[in-house]
């Protein structure tokens, strides 16, 4: 077997810095291969979770997004009417903290689907806030005749039993996406 | 007030060994005994601080401005690395004791998955860079009180009688579980 | 042919996982469910293929005192490639995985195949080291994960085995079930190996 390379200073810095010119070229070029799939894929997956809590949509809601209080607001539209919207909205009162929703709007203001797209809550409790038992009460509310708070601080929804944290926090997610539309329309009722 | 919630939350909340998982390699080879416990631990704050604070500097000088951050994983390894060999260099020259009881113990440092793990963690949770190696810090006690806890155990276990197949790992394992579970109680303190 | 025993080598007999006991946080951490543990098994074992390839190729150039840098520096590029096609081709195993992608660079097992192995021997024997030890941990990880997924999920490869309002022994998708399980298993192999003789 051949000799290795002696440990000289001069031997250990070239060899050292060659390797680390030919690796990090290796992995740039990887990085710019993948940098278009890795955007494609990010869109893709806003566009599936918007399609999962609105109603269907022909547009690319993404160009038309609005930032609100850190809640993302997507228009939907067919034949370029306004049929709704799309809010990402998160709260950070989970019994574990951060969660987030995709909640899905009609024209006329109900609510008409919402999905859970992240949370670190307990399995087994805050974890069946995705689940239709917690999650279908809000299907056809509209949230100014439905109190979004849970049934203990005097609203409307029936709490997940032992998760009354995790509800709160799902509550206030929602009550925030009602705030931030109002902002972006007098009211989010956009037929009258 | 802040810290003081980051504080509680990485030592005992979201404990790193026994609820994130990162740390498990040392956590299950050096708690031998108390001793050594300790002595690690305390490299490890050290360390982990040190590395927070070089990663923050590398994220926020070196890689966003330059656009590069898919180097991120080489540049913070590789900057732990460093950081390791320096700290051996001067704990040689400058307390030979410490640096004789840690032994082997501190180029390991390297390879702790906590290490890198929680100078990324930090980068996602965009702390600003004293926030970073308080979290650091907090962690390295957290990973500590653990390292403790399980070596008074295992000390304690290694003058009982126990079955030949159970010996070694899966007792370890065992027990590490348990401490575990019994963690699992402080969830909920940090709202 | 005498190469064959390099590669069987990993499977059993110096399984990483329940043997050796190297990678453990990894291990730990994503066996919740059986896709994310030979997600997890593949990305490693290119990973460890990749790098043992390289180092054995370039052992002889490496001087000694700076061989751990020059390993990481391979280690880490291979790992960051594997972080950037999951991200663009596999986005939900990569959230899935999380930190433990990138923290593939401080797996034990790679940087001590190559210490070990890669640095020492020929690259054929080295590559072939690389895929069974790859091998050997998917395998272990996998059958973890399955054992996880199936009590504490009641599914199995994301397949439902039991009703939606069936309860499952929740534990064993939390921390503790899987530090309890992993040592087990370990039992359970350090039996099996001394009843076959291995």
């Amino acid at each position: 077997m051949a000799k290795k390379l002696e440990s000289t200073l001069k031997n250990m810095v070239l060899s050292l810095t060659l390797i680390s010119m030919v690796m990090s070229a290796a992995l740039t070029f990887v990085y710019l291969k993948t940098k278009g799939p890795i955007e494609d894929a990010a869109r893709q997956k806003e566009i599936n979770a918007i399609k999962m809590v609105s109603p269907d949509f022909p547009n690319d809601p993404l160009p038309e997004a609005r930032t609100v209080d850190g809640m993302t607001i997507y228009p939907v539209k067919k034949k370029n009417e306004p049929a709704g919207y799309a809010v990402k909205t998160f709260s950070e009162k989970g019994f574990s903290g951060h969660i987030e929703l995709m909640a899905g709007f009609n024209a006329d203001g109900t609510i008409n689907s919402i999905t859970v797209l992240q949370h670190k809550e307990t399995p087994g409790l805050g974890t069946k806030m995705a689940e239709p038992k917690f999650i279908d009460q809000f299907f056809g509310k509209d949230p100014e005749d439905f109190t979004l708070k849970v049934k203990k601080d005097g609203g409307q929804v029936d709490a997940i039993t032992a998760a009354t944290i995790s509800s709160r926090a799902f509550c206030d997610a929602l009550q925030r996406t009602s705030n931030a539309l109002e902002t972006v329309s007098d009211s989010i009722k956009i037929i009258p | 007030m802040e810290y003081i919630l980051i504080i509680i939350s990485a030592v005992l909340v979201n404990n790193v060994v026994l609820a994130q998982f990162l740390g498990v390699c040392p956590f299950l080879g050096v708690s031998g005994k108390i001793n050594t416990s300790l002595g690690m631990g305390m490299a490890v704050v050290f360390v982990m601080s040190l590395a927070n604070l070089a990663t923050f500097l590398i994220q926020n000088f070196v890689l966003v401005p330059l656009n590069i951050e898919f180097m991120r994983t080489i540049t913070f390894i590789f900057v732990i690395a460093f950081l390791v060999q320096v700290v051996e260099i001067i704990l040689k020259k400058m307390a030979p004791p410490l640096y004789q009881a840690l032994g082997i113990y501190l180029p390991l440092i390297t390879t702790n998955c906590a290490v890198l793990g929680i100078a990324l963690l930090a980068v996602q949770k965009d702390y600003s860079l004293i926030m970073s190696v308080v979290y650091a810090a907090s962690i390295a006690v957290g990973f500590t009180l653990a390292l403790i806890l399980m070596a008074g155990i295992r000390e304690q276990l290694s003058l009982a009688d126990t079955p030949k197949t159970m010996q070694g790992f899966p007792l370890s394992l065992i027990t590490a579980g348990l401490l575990s579970l019994a963690f699992m109680g402080f969830s909920g303190i940090v709202k | 042919m005498a190469n064959l025993k390099y590669f069987t080598n990993g499977l059993l007999k110096e399984n990483p996982t329940f043997v050796l006991v190297l990678g453990t946080c990894p291990t730990l951490a994503v066996t919740t469910t059986a896709i994310n543990g030979i997600g997890m098994g593949a990305a490693t074992t290119f990973v460890l293929v990749c790098s043992n390839l390289i180092i054995a190729l370039l052992k002889n150039f490496i001087p000694d005192k700076v061989r751990i840098a020059a390993f990481i520096v391979v280690i880490a590029t291979f790992v960051t490639i594997v972080d950037l096609v999951m991200k663009a081709y596999t986005p939900d195993l990569y959230k899935a995985l999380g930190i433990f992608i990138p923290l593939i660079v401080v797996n034990c097992i790679i940087l001590g195949r190559a210490e070990a192995f890669a640095q020492k021997n020929k690259v054929w024997p080295s590559v072939l080291d690389g895929i069974g030890m790859g091998i050997g941990f998917t395998l272990a990880i996998t059958l973890l994960a399955c054992i996880r997924e199936v009590l504490g999920n009641g599914s199995i490869f994301n397949l439902r085995l039991m009703s939606e309002n069936a309860s499952t022994i929740l534990v064993f998708v939390l921390p503790p079930g899987a530090f309890v399980t992993y040592g087990l298993l370990i039992a359970v192999v350090n039996r099996l190996k001394a009843k076959l003789n291995i």
